[in-house]
Formats: structure tokens, sequence, C-alpha cells
């Protein structure tokens, strides 16, 4: 103590800037953390509170009953539930899967391919993402029409063709009005929303791979073919890694698309309804607060545990690897 | 099989051997434009079904070319729904949550990238947490935490959630600390800026390309924003404009016409927000992205 103030430098007083420079980064960066307490951790921790109690939103606060773990029996126990997470899962895997297969060659395509047109071509297929899903639904929602759509207009009159004819069905499809063909539906508008948004991904990712490596490929005689089989793919890890999450978080949680396509019913045979459509349901028509919340938390326990698992596949270098 | 390297190829474009594979070459054109136009034919049909009447809409083989029903459509859409003000909603719901997330974010982003104080390493492995965090699944809580504020169809239930996020932070931290040299902030406070005044006065004026990413990608969240505005407005005055469509297509006799006139209008907006600011947008996400 005393031998701090016997060598104390001529600027020991804290001064007013001294001062601003400690503190100004913690207000700077304070909002962020009210809001997230306020409307971010909080719901949380009321959610986790809520699932354990019976409780109609309505009715006071006073009235909600603790019920233990009867809500999550409920819902484990509940084939709709069950139903819901399969719906989802299937759709999470067939609109997630073709993305990421369309868009890493198409990424691939258009910076090894295209010059003066590449930002053109990458508005065009960015074009989707910044679309409402509520006016991209109701423009499907037309096309998928069964007698008069788009859609099967130019698959029956695809069929017509030679050769290639017999791929293309030759009779209508009731996209939206038979459960075999809903998921595939639903699944064809997300992957047309995300391709672009996936594709933009990978091609940053393309921009940071050193043109050197291939160089040094194709003078030891690599074909193009084996170019991106060992360079592009594994230098493209760290990108797929991100793309792929945000693709499962996203895809768990499918909630719009399916919603208006089904126009909110879930479509024939309930194969459209998704757990946070049925979540959804069971807060606002069937006001069972604490049954969703429940269902949020399993929700939120399948997420956790599948990205954990592409956490695994896909290595470390994540969104928060380097910095 | 091997061609010398090109000396004045732009730096980032991966090594190509001359073209000699033109087969090949064309075929990858012309899958890259069906995909296009595959990607792009669902806006030509909004377009086109917004001037047709529902029964042409709904007619063997549908409508492929412009019709002449759009002034119907449009007086049975305004008829139907206070479309105007629905837009006006969704307009001034996107400018306050696009404006304060552009402050609150820049500012937060230049903590993190010039400072160094105690915890900042923790606080900004929170903030990339917090992203991960699955958003939808909170939809309860929410619902029930802006009734008990006696929020619900107010439209702030929305924008003061939305004032910050955490990718804008991560971005701008990013932009910041890639872009602006530290000298430039110890000159300022040399000469006897305050940490406010260097913020409003050398960063902001620097982040320009940065802000204008964030701008864009929070804008047209808010504006095609559906499950959040479906939980907080209960009256057709209140809705947005996503909500206002909605609406209307839950009824039994939904005329298609109008509401495709009302999509085409709901999006029309963002298409030239987008044909205006499209280069920024892209070059900006994939920084975001390259750098991360």
């Amino acid at each position: 103590m005393q031998a701090t103030l016997k060598s104390a430098k001529p600027r020991r007083k804290p001064s007013w800037s001294d001062f601003q420079r400690r503190y100004a980064p913690y207000i700077f960066i304070s909002p962020f953390f009210i809001l997230f307490f306020a409307f971010g951790l909080f719901p949380i921790l009321f959610n986790a509170f809520l699932s354990f109690h019976q409780w109609q939103p309505g009715t006071g606060l006073g009235d909600m009953k603790f019920v233990g773990l009867r809500n999550y029996t409920d819902n484990l126990t509940d084939p709709t539930f069950w139903l819901s997470l399969k719906n989802t899962a299937i759709l999470a895997l067939m609109s997630g899967l073709p993305q990421h297969l369309i868009a890493i060659p198409l990424a691939f395509a258009i910076q090894g391919g295209l010059r003066r047109m590449q930002n053109l071509v990458t508005a065009v297929y960015f074009l989707p993402y910044i679309t409402s899903i509520v006016a991209i639904s109701v423009i499907f929602f037309t096309l998928f029409s069964w007698q008069y759509g788009v859609i099967n207009s130019v698959l029956n009159a695809l069929h017509g063709l030679p050769l290639i004819g017999a791929l293309f069905p030759a009779e209508k499809i009731n996209w939206l009005g038979e459960k075999e063909y809903v998921q595939s539906a639903v699944a064809m508008v997300v992957v047309w929303r995300y391709t672009g948004w996936n594709m933009l991904l990978y091609l940053s990712g393309l921009q940071a791979i050193p043109r050197e490596l291939y160089e040094a490929a194709s003078v030891d005689g690599a074909t193009r073919a084996q170019q991106f089989r060992y360079i592009t793919l594994p230098l493209l890890r760290p990108i797929m890694f991100i793309a792929v999450t945000l693709s499962l978080i996203g895809g768990l949680q499918l909630f719009e698309e399916p919603f208006i396509l089904t126009n909110g019913s879930g479509g024939a045979g309930q194969a459209g309804l998704t757990t946070v459509m049925y979540m959804y349901r069971t807060y606002a028509s069937y006001s069972d607060a604490g049954v969703a919340a429940a269902m949020s938390w399993l929700l939120f326990i399948v997420i956790g545990v599948l990205t954990l698992v592409n956490n695994r596949a896909f290595g470390r270098s994540g969104l928060a690897g380097r910095d | 099989m091997t061609t010398a390297p090109i000396p004045d190829r732009p730096a980032s474009r991966p090594a190509r051997r001359a073209p000699t594979l033109d087969g090949k070459r064309i075929g990858a054109y012309l899958l890259i434009a069906l995909g296009a136009l595959l990607t792009i034919a669902p806006f030509y049909f909004m377009f086109v079904f917004a001037t047709h009447t529902r029964s042409d809409i709904f007619h063997l083989p549908p409508p492929a070319w412009f019709g002449s029903n759009l002034d119907e459509n449009y007086r049975n859409l305004v008829e139907r729904v206070p479309f105007w003000r629905n837009l006006w909603n969704s307009l001034y719901l996107a400018v306050l949550t696009t404006g304060f997330t552009l402050f609150f974010c820049t500012l937060a982003g230049y903590a993190f990238a010039m400072f160094s104080f105690k915890g900042r390493e923790v606080l900004f492995g929170l903030l990339l947490a917090t992203m991960l965090i699955p958003g939808t699944l909170n939809i309860v809580p929410y619902a029930l935490i802006m009734q008990a504020l006696g929020w619900i169809d107010q439209p702030r239930a929305l924008w003061v959630p939305g004032m910050a996020s955490a990718f804008g932070i991560f971005l701008m931290r990013q932009y910041i600390g890639s872009s602006i040299p530290r000298e430039l902030v110890e000159a300022a406070r040399i000469d006897g800026a305050s940490e406010f005044g260097i913020f409003r006065r050398v960063i902001v004026p620097l982040t320009g390309p940065a802000m204008a990413t964030l701008g864009l990608v929070t804008f047209v969240q808010s504006w095609n924003g559906f499950l959040g505005p479906l939980i907080i407005f209960r009256t057709a005055e209140t809705f947005t404009a996503p909500l206002a469509l909605r609406s209307m297509q839950g009824i039994a006799n939904t005329d298609w016409g109008a509401l495709m006139c009302g999509v085409a209008l709901t999006v029309v907006p963002l298409l030239i927000l987008f044909a205006l600011a499209s280069r920024q947008l892209i070059e900006g996400l994939t920084a975001g992205a390259t750098k991360g």
C-alpha cells in the first residue's frame, strides 16, 4: 500500500477520461445484455417454471397449479406429439439434405465458371430468402393446386416428352390434399427458399480457399473432380458446419411454411403438423400453456442433442471457433 | 492437362484449366440457368396472378401471361383488409427495429472490437451462445410476458425485444475489428474526444458497408416476420402486412386475385430494396461469414 503510494506516477488521480475509458465498454454492450436477460433468458427460465404447472393463459397468474412432471408425461404419451416430432424430423431431413446437395456444387460452378454474371446469378438465387414466408407460401399454395396448379400442369406436360418423360407423373398430384405428398410439397418450398442462402455461405467459403492449392494440384495432374474431392470439400468443412447447424436448428423449428401451406390445419392426415405448430396450437387453441411449455423443452432437448451430434460429426471450428 | 497460371487472375479465384471441356461447361451453365429460372418462376406467377380473377387463376391451363383484372383485385384487397394501414404497421416496426439495432449493435460491436476490458471474452462467448438458442421455443413465455405487460396489440412488443441482436453485434465487431485501425481511436483519444464522441465521429462514419448489410437483414426480417406478430396482434387494424394476407387466406371463399395483389404489394418494396443494395448485402454477408 505504502509502496504504491511512494512510486505513484504523476497521472495517478483518476480523471474523467480514465473513468470513461474504463466503463464505456460496459455501457456500450449493456443494451444487448439487458434485452437478452429480459426477453431471452428470463422467458426461458419462466418457461421451465411454467412447464411444471397447469395453467390457462387468460386466467391470472395466481391460478397456476403445480403438477410436477405431468405436462411432460402428457406430451410423451400423446400420439400427436410423436407424430409432430416425426413430421418435423422427416421435414428437416427432406428439406435440409437437398439444400446442401444442391448448394455446394452450385456454389462451385458459379465460382469457377461465371465471372461477370456472378453477382447477378447470386442475387437471383438469394431472392427467395429475403421474401416473406407468408407471401411465398400463398404463392406456392396456388402453384400446388390439385386440378389447376402450375406445378401439376408443368409436370404433366413434361410427361409427354420423349426419353425423360417417364420420370414425370402422368396423373395430377394432390400435393396439399393427400398425406403422401404434403411433406414433399412443404419440403420443396423450404428447399426453394434456403438453397440460395446456403449457396451464398458456400460461395464465401470457396472464395477463402487460396488458389495456389488448385494450381499445385493441377500441376500434379489432379482432375477437376479430384480437386473438388481433395481440396474443396475438406477446406469447406468449417463453413459446412455453420451451414448445416443453421439448417438443422432452423429445420427443427419449422413453422411458417407448413402453417400457411396447410392453412394452419396440419394438412391431410396431419402430415404437415410440425412440433412448433403443435406447440402453437396447444397454446393458442387449447389454452394449455403448461403443456406447450413442456413441449418446447422437449423439442429443445431434441435440438440440443442433434446439434451435439452434428458438432461431433463436423468438428470443432464452429461459430465461436476462431476469432 | 496443366496450364501455366494466368498472372492477372483475381486473387480469390481458384486456378482453372483452359476451357477445353466446352460441352461440360455449357451443361453447367444450363443447369445454373435452369435453377435460376425455377427460383424466379414463383415471383413471375405472383405478378401474373395478381392481374387475374380467382376463376382465371384456378383454370386449366393456369394463366401464363398478365391479365386485366388488377384494378378490381386491388379494390377487393383494400375492401377486405385495411391494407395500407397494415403495410404502414410493417414499415413502422421495421424502421424502429432497424434503427435501434443499428445503433446498439454498432455500439456494442465497437466495444468488443476496440476496448480490452475485464470479462470481454466471457461476455462475447455468452453472446455467441445466445445465437444458438432456438428462438421459436420461447413463444409461450413471450406471449405471456407481453400479456402481463399489457403489450398485446402494441408494436412495442416486437420492436423493444428486437432492438439489438447477437448476430448484429457479431457482424459489427468483425467489421470494425478488421477494417478500422486502433491507432485512429487512440489518436482521437489523445485529442481529447469523449468515448461516445469517438464512436459517433470516428467509428460510425467508417462502418457504412457493414451497417448497410445489418440494416437490410434486420429490415427484411422484421418486415417478413410472422410468428411474432401472429402472437401479438389481435385486431385487423394492428396487423402487419403478412398477417393481413394470412387473414385473407383463412376465410372460406378466398379471393385469390386480391390476395395475390396484396402479396405482390408486400413483396415489391423488398425487391426494390434488394435491387438497390443486393451487392452490398451479399458482399457484407459473405465477408461476415468468412471472417468468422
